[in-house]
Order: C-alpha cells, then structure tokens, then sequence
C-alpha cells in the first residue's frame, strides 16, 4: 500500500529540524549564569564562586524544599493551570503537623504548652504528623481540582481562594502562635541534607510517573489540548482532581520538611514559595500555556533560582535589590515562553 | 450484496424549533464509500453528530452492524468500531504521533490504575503498522503533531481512525484545511482505505473529490436528504442541480 503514499517535500522541511528541548536552553542558561558569578567573583570579590563546596550545598539546600513544590507545580502547568495556594498550604501543614509532633519534654520539665498536651498527644510516632500533614496537603488539592475541574472556574480563581483560606487555617489552628518542640524522630525530617534527599525521591519519582505512566501521557494531553482529550475518552475532570490533589500533598511534604528544619511552625510560612515554584517551573522551560515542560526542566529551573540568589548574596548584592531582581527574572521567564509560543506558531 | 454497516431510518434532529434534520433514511454498506454533500447548514454535520452521538437524536433509528444502536457518546460508537475524523482534528499537538494515536486507548505494561506503566514500544510498533496499511507517511515518529505540515496531521488523524475503526470510518471535511498537494495526500489515503474495503462516509464541499473517492454520493438540503446517487448515474451539475434545490428526489422536502 506504500506505493499510493506520496512523498510530501514541503513536510519534510520542518520535520528534518532537530527536535529542540527546552530543558537544553535551561542548562545553558544555568551554565552561562554560574560563569558570570564565576566571572564577577574573581573580578569583584577575588573568589571563586562555584569551587566552594559549603556554597553549593547551602545553595542546593535553599532551593529544595521549594524544589519540592514545583515539582507538583509542574505538573499543574502541564495541565494548563496554575496552582497559587502551595505557600499557604505549606503554612497549614507546618502548623498543624507540628502540632502533632511535639515533645512532651523540654530542658528536663513537661511541655506543659504543647497544643494538644491536655489530650495527651505528645511523643507521638513520627508516622502522626506525617500521615495528618500529607492528608491536610491531599485535602486542600483535592479541594482545589473539585472546584477547577467541576465548575470550570479558572485555576487561578480556584487557588487563590485556596491560598487565603489554607492561610486562615495556619492562623486559626493555634490563633497565630507558632508551634514548637518537635520531637527528635521528626526533626530528622528536614536536618542536614534530607531536604535535599527528599526532594531528589519526589523528583525522581515524578519524573518517571510523567514520562512512563498513563498519567503522565494524560496530564500532558489535558494540557495540549483538552477537547482532543475528552474526545479521545480521558476523564479530564478525574485526571485535574489527580494531578491538584498530588500538587497539594507535595505542598505538604515541603511544610513537613520545612518546620522540621525550622524546628518551630508559624501560621506565616512558606509565603511567595508559590510564585519561587511557578518561576522554577517557568525558568526551566515549562510552558504557562501548558503540554510541555519537565520535571528535569524544573530540577534546572531550581538550580537557575539557586545560583541566582547564592550568587547575588556571594557578591554581597542586597537582599532588596535581589528580591526586585528576582521580580524581573520571573517576568522575563514568562515573556520568553510567550515568545517562543509566538515563533512556533509561525514555524506552523 | 454487501451487509449493510450502517442504516439510519427517519432519522431526525430538532434544536428547538429549528428542524436542522428530518427524516434520513440512509445507509453504508460493507467497504463502500458515500459522499455526503449539501450547502452550509444543511444537516451534514448535524447527522453526523446524531449517528456517532455526540448529540441524542429527536427521533428515528439507527443500525450499525446488524443491530439497533443508541450510542450515548463518541466512544459508545468508537467501542463499537466506527471512527470519526473530526473537522478540528481533535489531536493534542505537544504529543508525538504513537501517543495521538494510542490517546485515551494507551497499551499498559503493567496495570496501576492511573498509574499504569505505558507500553511505548508496542504502541510505536503498532503505529508504524497503522500508518503503512494506511499509506501514511510521516518522517519521524517521535516528533509532536505541532511540528508536522496540515497533510501530515490529518494523515495522523486518519490513521488514527484507520488503526481502531473496525467497520466505519466517518471524516468531516477531511481536506478543508489543506493546500493541494497535502489534499492529494490525504485522497490518497482514502484511496488506501477503498482498497482494503473500509467504509467509509466523506463529507465534502469538493465535488471533483467526491467524484473521485465515492462509490454514491447524498445530498443533503435543508435538514432533508434529496437525493441519494450511484456515481455512475449522476455528474458534477446534477449534483449542484440537487444542493440548490432544483431538483429533488424527496417529495417531502420539495413540499417545504
């Protein structure tokens, strides 16, 4: 049947171009940008910025537990959504876990304030706080795709009434105070370098949950083209309960490991962790329009973030000016994936 | 005689007061090609959503394969072997050409749910298979849709069709959007299809094309079906003599 077929020399132009990924651009940009600090250092400061191991670690280490985040995020992008309630959800989980993971000691005498200590649920296993945080996390992103996926508000809308509700909730939860006095088994959550650990786990495992699995092939497909989806037979309403359910949880885990770190929960933590996600994301080449991005697209996106702000404090620029500057990248970040959604469809 | 695939009778579709079909009585019959033709608005697309179901028809019967259907979707149809090549494609552009193919219907390694393992080698495997019986080239499989021209993309969507449709293969407008060469192409596979006796029904404002691919063409005006025509028996102003009302073959309609 082959000899009806037809040879089509215009298709063949374009398809002989190299399939281009995103994530290239990302690592060159990465590179190029720990070269200027590179650069700068020895200029500035007569240092190296990358040949300092404590620098790197620190740096890898500030950026993960968002890292964690915005491997969630991520995959709410591919979907064409956006999710704006993980720094709040972050927030509540702290809180609330915490509040399950207090000692019933301090310095040698009982923790009389302990928020549940009347109960008696103090020295509980880490597995409590563990499972209640990822619950309340579940929770808040099941909440969040119900309500995007049923009544087709926008996700933007959706998330950010999340975001102030699961902030009310970190509030109400102790009425503002924080909690603190984990117990040793929960502290160990977010000590030395597991922040780090735990965010390789989650990225590793998305990643391969998103290249090799029917979700994955689904969350991709809601993203391109949503009416393509349901007309093939996705449950696109299930699928965005899903992939909101499992941003939440991963909010979770990064306020686990977040008050453990910190040894202490405030209702105020983890705020803007959701817009340094989404500029991960956006930074490593996931597109705001949705379909396309990675999760190894975000793990470089992170890097970019860390070498920014570790650089930026390496040559002593204030924490102002970085906060600003940091403002600037991630609309940049934005105007370039909008510039290359341009170009692309004039190549089509 | 050939079994007949796909019967409609006093098939009829009213949005509102708007009678946008009334009474077809229509029919495909094994490995046979029909034309459907008619002006903007005259039922075409109308009775294609009414046999597929994506729309719950007012009224009639419908047969497909020997049995009384009531689809209550696009994929009760597809689950029951008849394909439809949508006007707008319906493919997710980001995704490379066995992932289109296999949307919604993905081969599994192993079964978690959601979660399941995708098996992208047999998927590709069964894709190549796709796209040779149905004369479809495409130079690189691992591309997404995006990067591919009209010709391809509809070629795509065909295969699509091709590769489940068991019985019926249902295109809206299949060249619509293309320039002539990726038309050409794109006949080219009805062609394949003709020849490995898939049915098939072609809705087509391209008279030359209908004369080229159909075994019978229909005409559709004003919701009615007015006139239903072996190739052989009829020619290009014949048909225009039908879609504009100057002639008709339903008394019916011509009492409207």
């Amino acid at each position: 049947m082959a000899e009806l077929a037809i040879n089509t020399g215009r298709a063949a132009g374009p398809a002989k171009r190299r399939n281009w990924p995103m994530e290239l651009n990302a690592l060159f940009g990465l590179v190029a940008l720990a070269l200027i600090f590179e650069l700068a250092g020895w200029f500035i400061r007569g240092d190296s910025f990358l040949m300092n191991w404590s620098r790197l670690s620190i740096m890898i280490l500030q950026v993960s537990v968002i890292g964690i985040i915005a491997v969630g995020v991520t995959q709410v992008i591919i979907t064409g959504g956006i999710d704006l309630s993980s720094g709040s959800i972050v927030g509540a989980t702290a809180i609330i876990a915490m509040s399950f993971a207090q000692a019933g000691e301090r310095n040698g005498q009982e923790f009389t304030d302990a928020v549940f200590w009347a109960q008696g649920w103090v020295d509980l296993p880490v597995m409590v706080p563990i499972l209640v945080g990822l619950a309340m996390g579940l929770l808040a992103g099941f909440v969040n795709g119900a309500v995007i996926a049923y009544t087709k508000i926008p996700p933007f809308i959706a998330t950010l009434g999340m975001m102030v509700t699961a902030r009310g909730v970190a509030k109400w939860w102790t009425e503002g105070q924080a909690v603190s006095n984990p117990t040793e088994s929960f502290t160990a959550l977010g000590s030395g370098m597991m922040p780090v650990v735990i965010f390789a786990l989650v990225a590793i495992l998305f990643h391969l949950i998103l290249s090799h699995t029917l979700y994955g092939r689904h969350t991709y497909a809601i993203g391109s083209n949503p009416a393509a989806a349901r007309m093939a037979g996705i449950s696109v309403e299930k699928h965005l309960v899903l992939v909101y359910s499992i941003a939440g949880m991963l909010s979770a885990v990064a306020g686990l490991v977040a008050a453990s770190r910190a040894l202490t929960a405030q209702a105020g933590m983890g705020q803007m962790y959701e817009l340094d996600a989404i500029a991960m994301a956006v930074i490593g080449g996931v597109s705001l329009i949705g379909g396309r991005g990675s999760i190894i697209g975000t793990f470089i996106g992170m890097l970019i973030f860390g070498v920014i702000i570790s650089g930026f404090t390496f040559l002593r620029v204030d924490a102002y000016y970085q906060e600003m500057i940091k403002g600037a990248i991630i609309v940049a970040a934005v105007v370039a994936d909008i510039y290359r959604q341009k170009r692309r469809g004039i190549v089509d | 005689m050939a079994k007949t695939v796909l019967k409609t009778e006093g098939l009829t579709k009213h949005y509102g007061g708007i009678h946008a079909l009334v009474d077809a009585d229509f029919e495909v019959r094994e490995g046979e090609h029909v034309a459907i033709v008619g002006d903007n608005g005259a039922g075409k697309s109308t009775f294609v959503r009414q046999i597929t179901g994506v729309e719950q028809r007012t009224g009639g019967r419908i047969f497909f394969d020997g049995r009384e259907v009531a689809f209550k979707g696009p994929l009760d149809a597809r689950e029951a072997g008849m394909e439809c090549v949508f006007q707008n494609l319906a493919l997710a552009d980001d995704l490379d050409v066995p992932a289109n193919l296999f949307l919604g219907r993905e081969k599994t390694l192993v079964n978690l749910g959601p979660f399941s393992i995708l098996d992208k080698r047999a998927m590709r495997k069964a894709t190549e298979e796709g796209l040779k019986r149905t004369g479809v080239r495409i130079p690189r499989l691992d591309f997404p849709i995006r990067r591919m021209s009209g010709g391809q993309r509809q070629g795509v969507a065909i295969a699509r069709s091709a590769t489940f449709a068991s019985k019926l293969i249902i295109m809206d407008e299949p060249t619509a959007a293309l320039g002539v060469q990726e038309t050409a192409q794109v006949e080219n596979i009805i062609r394949t299809l003709k020849a490995q006796g898939i049915s098939l029904i072609l809705i087509s404002h391209n008279l030359r094309q209908v004369f080229d691919l159909a075994d019978r063409i229909v005409v559709f005006r004003r919701g009615h079906i007015v006139a239903n025509l072996r190739k052989e028996e009829t020619d290009g102003s014949d048909i225009v003599a039908y879609i504009t009302g100057v002639k008709t073959q339903n008394t019916a309609a011509a009492m409207m």
